[in-house]
């Protein structure tokens, strides 16, 4: 049975997306329950504690109610285009997944291009919002569809350019040697030596997703939901799912560009290096994910919405010079072998530079 | 099977670049595009030229149709008005339309693109990147073609910007005069001299 299922490439395949979509929509799901638990504690509540033992059945209950609800469609709506959207929202979501190095040789899909992959596959997650908006023949899911899609587009050149200065650094769009080039330890990963990029890169991650304090697309107090507030039941479950599940899918590709991914964080300290050896990368990996899903709901407990022309500001007149000027430093350490972080990787770039040009 | 993947995108892309011009919602034009431009870069995918196919779907379905679609939303469209002219351009639409195939059968045909001339790409062992031969050949062969490309968008950028700057009395908010505001520079606070309460007495009297 085993050599039959290995044996076959497409029943292996679905064997393991399925090994990768199961996890995620659990955690989707207690991603719910920790913001509601974690902005619970920050704000001195204590969050959801009716449903099972300390509420951690919540999610359970409040996934089984989403599907127990009518869906409604409002009248005058496009209702094939209505329907389509959550669809269009959700499968970048989840196909964006497919080249994620879990560890060294944990990947669905090792392609060469995965970085611009990733980029491309979650560059069309707006439609689903756009779509939403246009087809509900609604005023306030316009207003919330008109907004996301010029705050999508603007911070998608930010998080593409902070992805450009990574590729420079690393000599590689494939996400498993971005992960093999931040190899020697903490102080070796990218986010010490790019580290304009990497703030950079998260901020406009937690704008990308449409989260608060950038989350003007949905935002309560002017435009009661947004781009899905004519959506009820299992359509809004599918949006609520998209969005978690960038979310998860922006603080694991954080933690593979800029924290090293599976890597251990006491490499190359003498002791400890040998003691956690045993602990294998993904471990590492989903630590790390978890530190900036934290950092998510942090920001939500703490900041306010931020106004719409100051978040236009901030992508087109901070975030892009930023990662303009930074790119020309990383550029430069690369080619001038400035250590500690860019002396050995650099050499080898330009011999294969050199063979090229012969 | 690759034969089989490549008949089922060519089929999806010749219906969406059908639906585009005769569709007559606007919107559904514009999906059915992003629609052709995504299968469009299954079938590069397909040559092996993933840096190309993944470039497309980046710029034009991620960004350039977005924004394409987002004026498409707002423009509110009454569909009558559009189908009175087509008598009268129909002569003019199609002779662009002669001139255009005729252009791209001069252009596209067998003596340039013939199997002979083009001959169809050996597969490609599986350590290829696609993404380095484009870069190698981009920044040493066509170096200047590139540069000169990207001067040409810039200038296009500036002159675009310089375009939405001409109205000099634009409601433009100066970000840094709005943190240095000061409760002075909006409250005046005025001292009274109150006068004396009534009392119960003098009410009644009056």
């Amino acid at each position: 049975m085993i050599d039959w299922i290995v044996s076959t490439p497409v029943v292996f395949t679905i064997l393991k997306i399925v090994a990768i979509i199961v996890p995620l929509m659990l955690a989707v799901a207690y991603l719910t329950y920790a913001e509601r638990k974690i902005i619970g504690y920050i704000q001195v509540r204590i969050g959801p504690n009716r449903v099972g033992p300390w509420g951690l059945l919540q999610p359970i209950a409040d996934g089984l109610k989403l599907a127990l609800k009518e869906v409604i469609f409002p009248a005058k709506s496009n209702l094939y285009l209505f329907l389509v959207a959550p669809v269009l929202a959700i499968g970048p979501a989840l196909a964006a997944w497919a080249v994620m190095p879990f560890d060294a040789t944990m990947t669905l899909a090792n392609i060469d291009a995965g970085l611009l992959y990733i980029l491309a596959i979650t560059s069309m997650g707006v439609y689903g919002i756009v779509i939403a908006g246009w087809a509900s023949n609604s005023r306030y899911a316009f207003l919330g569809a008109l907004r996301s899609a010029a705050q999508v587009v603007s911070y998608e050149i930010a998080m593409g350019f902070a992805l450009v200065g990574v590729l420079v650094a690393a000599g590689s769009l494939n996400l498993g040697q971005i992960v093999l080039g931040q190899q020697g330890g903490f102080w070796h990963w990218y986010w010490l030596p790019l580290l304009p990029l990497f703030v950079v890169y998260f901020i406009s991650g937690v704008a990308e997703t449409n989260r608060a304090p950038f989350d003007v697309s949905e935002g309560e107090s002017e435009i009661v939901a947004g781009f899905h507030v004519e959506y009820s039941g299992m359509a809004f479950a599918v949006f609520f799912l998209a969005e978690y599940a960038d979310m998860i899918l922006i603080s694991m590709l954080a933690s593979v560009m800029f924290m090293g991914g599976w890597l251990s964080p006491f490499q190359g300290i003498p002791g400890l290096e040998s003691l956690f050896s045993w602990v294998p990368g993904i471990v590492w990996l989903l630590l790390k994910t978890s530190f900036f899903l934290f950092l998510y709901l942090w920001f939500r407990a703490t900041f306010p919405r931020y106004r719409y022309d100051q978040i236009m500001r901030l992508g087109w007149k901070v975030f892009i010079p930023v990662t303009l000027v930074w790119l020309i430093v990383v550029a430069t350490a690369q080619v001038m072998d400035i250590g500690p972080w860019f002396s050995e990787p650099a050499s080898h770039n330009s011999v294969a530079l050199m063979e090229g040009t012969d | 099977m690759e034969h089989i993947i490549f008949y089922c995108l060519a089929a999806i892309l010749l219906f969406a670049a059908t639906m585009v011009v005769t569709v007559r919602n606007p919107v559904r034009a514009a999906l059915f595009l992003i629609l052709a431009f995504f299968t469009s870069a299954g079938v590069w995918l397909l040559l092996e030229a993933e840096f190309l196919a993944l470039t497309l779907v980046l710029v034009y379905v991620g960004a350039v149709m977005v924004l394409f679609l987002f004026v498409v939303m707002m423009l509110d469209i009454d569909l009558a008005p559009l189908q009175e002219g087509f008598t009268k351009y129909l002569p003019l639409g199609m002779f662009v339309a002669a001139l255009i195939t005729i252009e791209m059968i001069a252009v596209l045909g067998a003596n340039h693109f013939g199997l002979d001339i083009v001959p169809s790409p050996s597969p490609h062992p599986a350590d290829y990147s696609n993404t380095k031969e484009i870069g190698l050949l981009l920044y040493t062969v066509y170096v200047y073609p590139f540069e000169i490309a990207s001067v040409i968008l810039t200038v296009a950028i500036v002159a675009a910007i310089t375009l939405t700057l001409r109205q000099k009395n634009s409601k433009s908010q100066d970000i840094s005069q709005q943190v240095k505001v000061r409760r002075e520079d909006r409250v005046r606070i005025v001292k009274m001299q109150s006068s004396p309460r009534k009392t119960k007495e003098q009410g009644e009297q009056l």
